[in-house]
């Protein structure tokens, strides 16, 4: 497989702190690299960086003809912003100067019913809204997917929905899954490579090798409990 | 008052729709009617040069808005701040400059209509401002609601950011014959409001905010018509009369 982004001595501060320095991995077509760590070990911090949205040193290579889709972190909404889920889709749709049938595309992929996008964001319950968001990234059909703990504020069985789609997606439109999540069990059962960040610094491997209970202490500073089966492995 | 006449206030009224709709979902209600007040000094400093006050008010709205968008870039501080420090600093140059009768005129309008260059030019710039809303509407959408999902878009949001600012100081410039800083902030918020409060969706809002700023406008000119008193106040108590009616019919959820 080819690689489709390559990372190298990639380091992000604000003002005199450094969030991480001297990163450098690479992700192949077609892979699932899920991103753990403790919170404030630069997560978030690292997609900014991928999608060029904050100032970094190092480089971030992605592959010509790259289009990447961005599911962000749970955003705050007022309740009674007149937006509706079809509003949101067709501003993407129209800057892309995609057709309305992407956008019917794009609803469907993500088993929204119509009449979910129909009502207004600050409306929909965690999981239809973050559903919501996994189609607005799919518009304009991208070869990548970052998604941002894409199940904060969605109860258990909507968090197992919403993993179950992300990887059939994956699968059924040939993309490159870049995750970030706190769930291991979610991490051991899809992920095909994972890079942790900790304490300023990152390293990556297979998750039978970065997902070892000593390692998993270190990196959090508490012992992490989390089951798999040798089956789920993706 | 004769129709052409009515011309320029109606499409001022379309544009304060428009554009305030925007300013009231992205959390910007005080910012921007605080923003309004930038022109004061302008005018203040035109009347001294016998220039024409709308002139001098845009000049100062432009300068005011780039400042306003250039100090918060630079240094991160949140808008409703950096305009909040703007609009005393230009409340107070403005009052020293202007006093009296002209001062009040500043600050709510007076009656009388621009000349027929004026009616043109502010026509042009409400055709502007309008068909600017039309163009940048959906990456306006996209930014009020993540601008990260804007920036990994590929949109330029800070370059956006500064459109519209200058499209909401157009869009004061055109009402300080007619409503003046303090009530052309008005009239730019206050329909919006009400319409973000009955809207369920991107485009009904857009439509209830605009039909009560024309209707508002055409409301106010009719009642100052008939008890002779001064439009501008008259336009924005139909507006505010507009708002909270609109609190006695609660949204569904």
């Amino acid at each position: 497989m080819s690689t489709i982004l390559q990372v190298e001595h990639l380091s992000v501060g604000f003002g005199k702190t450094l969030v991480f320095g001297d990163l450098s991995f690479s992700v192949s077509e077609g892979d699932a690299l899920a991103v753990i760590g403790p919170n404030g070990s630069g997560k978030t911090v690292l997609f900014k960086a991928l999608i060029g949205g904050i100032p970094y040193g190092g480089s971030v290579r992605w592959a010509p003809g790259t289009r990447v889709g961005y599911v962000p972190q749970k955003l705050d909404l007022e309740r009674d912003l007149p937006i509706t889920g079809n509003d949101f889709l067709r501003a993407k749709a129209s800057v892309l100067k995609a057709s309305a049938h992407e956008v019917c595309r794009a609803i469907d992929l993500v088993n929204l019913p119509p009449a979910v996008a129909a009502m207004p964001i600050g409306t929909l319950s965690g999981g239809q809204f973050q559903r919501l968001l996994l189609a607005f990234a799919l518009l304009g059909r991208p070869t990548v997917l970052l998604c941002d703990e894409p199940t904060a504020g969605v109860d258990e069985p909507g968090e197992e929905g919403l993993y179950a789609t992300i990887h059939r997606l994956q699968h059924q439109e040939g993309l490159t899954l870049i995750l970030i999540s706190h769930e291991l069990n979610i991490v051991y059962r899809y992920a095909t490579s994972v890079l942790c960040l900790s304490r300023g610094r990152g390293f990556s491997g297979l998750p039978l090798e970065i997902l070892t209970p000593e390692r998993l202490q270190e990196v959090y500073g508490a012992p992490m409990k989390f089951h798999h089966h040798a089956d789920d492995v993706a | 008052m004769s129709p052409s006449a009515l011309a320029l206030p109606l499409a001022m009224a379309v544009a304060a729709g428009l554009v305030g709709c925007f300013a009231v979902m992205r959390r910007l209600t005080l910012a921007s009617d605080a923003l309004s007040h930038v022109a004061l000094p302008g005018i203040g400093i035109a009347l001294l040069l016998q220039w024409n006050p709308v002139l001098g008010g845009l000049i100062a709205l432009f300068f005011g808005t780039v400042l306003v968008w250039a100090v918060e870039h630079k240094t991160r501080i949140p808008t409703e701040a950096v305009i909040g420090v703007v609009f005393s600093t230009a409340l107070a140059v403005g009052s020293l400059l202007t006093s009296g009768e002209e001062l009040i005129e500043a600050l709510f309008g007076a009656p009388g209509e621009g000349g027929w260059v004026e009616t043109m030019a502010g026509l042009a710039a409400a055709a502007l401002v309008v068909a600017f809303l039309w163009w940048a509407r959906s990456r306006l959408v996209i930014a009020l609601i993540s601008r990260d999902l804007a920036r990994a878009g590929g949109i330029n949001v800070p370059r956006l950011d500064l459109l519209y600012l200058l499209a909401f100081a157009l869009t004061v410039a055109l009402g300080l014959r007619y409503l003046g800083v303090l009530l052309m902030g008005s009239l730019v918020i206050i329909p919006a409001a009400t319409a973000k409060h009955v809207a369920r969706s991107l485009n009904s809002m857009l439509l209830i905010s605009v039909t009560l700023a024309v209707a508002s406008t055409l409301g106010g000119y009719w009642a100052a018509s008939i008890f002779h008193l001064q439009a501008g106040p008259l336009i924005i108590i139909i507006a505010s009369a507009g708002f909270f009616l609109s609190l006695v019919k609660r949204r569904p959820a």
